[in-house]
């Protein structure tokens, strides 16, 4: 469960300083399907970067499943990314020359799990993510966009993580490749009932999810339930 | 992070760009290389050198005339040209000095030589019998210079095998009882010596011995010799041998300031020691040229290892991302600049026995390529990479994730 309360983030200092994010306030619990939208410049990935652990807020607290992540130094950040938390980027998702495999064991490797399980454990997410075994030995430069895409949310699902988060990952696709990824993020949490935090400017790709936030200028604009007749 | 995995990340990464890590690796090749060959061939010729004054003679104590030499002394006219060695010098050290086990006098020149229409240029050394004892000559064939010639001033000749090949032909047999001529003197061979190799200063086979009695009479014209050579019974007492030859010389020419000396007394032991600390000092002038090349490897890891680690900016973030550590990051990056100088080592170990075997080989040292020299080389190497891989494996651990992944 994410818990966030009026978080700021300031970037630089001084004549300089500059506010991404004025006060933002929500909780998402355990198997939502959540949209952050807003246009360029609002806030959308310095908000990612802080819900991923990447960065600490300027002031505010945030709960990572009852936990304050808030104040962490660098080395605890690393440890929650590690068990908690799945990313899916815009781009550069895959380390090059490295095979689909090897790049979906990558956080099991940082998790010092042995090597059994982690080939079994990355090939079931591989699978759960839409790819077939003929991939798992292909480097990750021979994949198509789309493939990219989807070994990039195998990789963020293979730790069982409680949060997925994807900044932007149809950025680079086209919208027949980019609904099939999509398609594939609801599948997850709809089947698997994984944590799913999807962001976005295209009003389209947040249709996808139940719950849409939207930012501007660095505050909330608006938060509801998309579309009729789902479960709360 | 396991070590077998950290293993298969610096394999990927280093063979990414081979010919990157070749050159980087050939610079270390070359450092360690350079310092194991120049180490052995220094050692080698330490070696050589301390073998060639051990074969002048064991516990051989050395009196030549001529001024001590030393700070603050006139300049000393050439050793060995003045004269001031008697043999009733040589006849004093033998009956008043302690233990001595042999003492023979020299008298030394360059000559014509000729016999049987050839000729050549080569020292005559005019000596007494003691002399192949002092000097670990053995002879061949025939024999040495008796007590007897010396006093009866024979003609006789006793030849270096290269004296005797320049003379007669390379490995003639038969010379004993030919006549060769000595500044046009008639001298009867009466025996060859057995050959002592060529290394050294002087070429001990290059030879030809007389009795010094008759070198003084017929060839120098005077009653001086060039040399007193004085063996000691043993090592240990070396030192007072040499303090009572210059006693008792000093007495004998009434010289009361011993700086005034007008003979220089040699010991065999400080010899070596001073060629030793030469070549160690020439050991270490070359292990320090070669260690200046190590160090220049080092740095083009280290060159190497922040361009990797700015290249692989967006790499470094994303594993940081998936939940990378520091250290994680920073151990990754090591091991990549220690892998590469291991490499180097190992090869540039291999490269360097090689040189040394090949100088051996081809006969002009005979190195010795010792354990030391191996094991510091690959403990510096490792070093090295540890060092020069440290800076850009901490500049790559403290990059900031979110930096790292915008960096274009
Ligand atoms: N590292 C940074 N340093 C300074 N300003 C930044 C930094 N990251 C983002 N910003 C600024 O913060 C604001 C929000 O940026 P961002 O969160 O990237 O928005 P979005 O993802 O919605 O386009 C922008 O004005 C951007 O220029
Ligand atoms: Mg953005």
């Amino acid at each position: 469960m994410i818990e966030i309360k009026d978080i700021t983030k300031t970037y630089g200092s001084g004549e300089m300083a500059l506010q991404a994010l004025k006060g933002v306030s929500f909780t998402i619990n355990d198997g939502e399907f959540v949209a952050i939208m807003g246009p360029s410049g609002s806030g959308k990935s310095t908000l990612m970067h802080i819900l991923g652990c990447l960065d600490i807020p300027t002031s505010g607290t945030y709960f990572l499943d009852g936990k304050d992540v808030s104040k962490m130094e660098d080395d605890e950040l690393a440890e929650i990314r590690k068990d908690k938390i799945g990313f899916v980027f815009q781009s550069f998702n895959l380390l090059p020359r490295t095979t689909v495999l090897r790049n979906v064991m990558l956080p099991l490797i940082y998790a010092g799990v042995d090597e059994e399980n982690r080939e079994e454990r990355a090939s079931t997410s591989l699978l759960a993510a839409g790819l077939t075994k003929t991939h798992f030995s292909h480097l990750s430069n021979e994949l198509s966009g789309g493939q990219i895409q989807r070994v990039a949310i195998a990789r963020a699902l293979v730790n069982d993580p409680s949060l997925i988060l994807a900044d932007e990952p149809t950025g680079n696709l086209d919208s027949k490749t980019g609904e099939i990824v999509l398609s594939t993020f609801q599948e997850l949490n709809e089947k698997q009932g994984c944590t799913v935090v999807l962001i976005t400017h295209e009003q389209h790709v947040a249709a996808h999810a139940r719950r849409i936030i939207t930012l501007r200028d660095g505050v909330i604009l608006s938060d509801h339930r998309n579309r009729p007749g789902q479960t709360t | 992070m396991k070590f077998g995995d950290i293993l298969q990340e610096t394999y990927t990464a280093l063979s990414a760009n081979k010919i990157r890590s070749g050159l980087t690796v050939l610079g270390i090749v070359i450092g360690i290389s350079s310092v194991i060959a120049m180490v052995s061939i220094g050692q080698g010729a330490q070696s050589s050198i301390q073998s060639s004054i051990q074969s002048l003679g064991s516990n051989l104590i050395e009196i030549t005339p001529g001024a001590q030499g030393g700070p603050g002394s006139q300049v000393s006219s050439g050793r060995g040209t003045a004269r001031s060695l008697t043999q009733g010098d040589a006849d004093a050290i033998a009956s008043q000095v302690t233990n001595i086990a042999a003492v023979a006098s020299e008298v030394s020149g360059r000559y014509q030589i000729t016999a049987r229409g050839t000729n050549t240029n080569t020292s005559v050394d005019g000596v007494t019998s003691a002399y192949p004892q002092i000097r670990n000559i053995q002879i061949a064939e025939g024999s040495f210079i008796t007590d007897q010639e010396n006093t009866s001033l024979a003609k006789v000749a006793v030849l270096g095998p290269t004296a005797r090949d320049d003379l007669f032909g390379v490995g003639a047999v038969g010379v004993v009882g030919q006549i060769i001529r000595i500044k046009n003197l008639e001298f009867t061979v009466i025996g060859i010596t057995v050959s002592k190799g060529s290394s050294g200063f002087n070429n001990q086979d290059d030879m030809i011995y007389i009795p010094a009695t008759s070198a003084e009479q017929y060839l120098a014209g005077n009653q001086y010799l060039s040399t007193i050579d004085v063996q000691a019974t043993d090592a240990s007492v070396m030192t007072q041998v040499q303090n009572d030859i210059t006693d008792l010389l000093l007495t004998r020419h009434n010289i009361s300031n011993p700086a005034q000396a007008d003979f220089s007394v040699l010991n065999e032991s400080t010899l070596l020691a001073t060629a030793n600390s030469i070549t160690q000092t020439f050991t270490i002038l070359l292990a320090a040229v070669a260690g200046i090349s190590l160090i220049v490897g080092g740095i083009g890891i280290m060159n190497m290892m922040l361009t990797t680690v700015t290249e692989r900016t967006r790499e470094i973030g994303l594993r940081k991302a998936i939940g990378a550590k520091q250290g994680d990051i920073s151990l990754q990056f090591l091991t990549e600049a220690v892998a590469l100088t291991l490499v180097g080592g190992t090869i540039g170990i291999i490269l360097g026995v090689a040189i040394s075997l090949g100088v051996s080989y081809s006969g002009v040292i005979h190195t010795t390529v010792s354990w030391i020299a191996i094991v510091l080389a690959f403990g510096v190497s490792a070093i090295i990479g540890i060092i020069f891989g440290y800076y850009p494996a901490r500049r790559a651990a403290s990059l900031n994730p979110i930096e790292a992944l915008r960096y274009e």
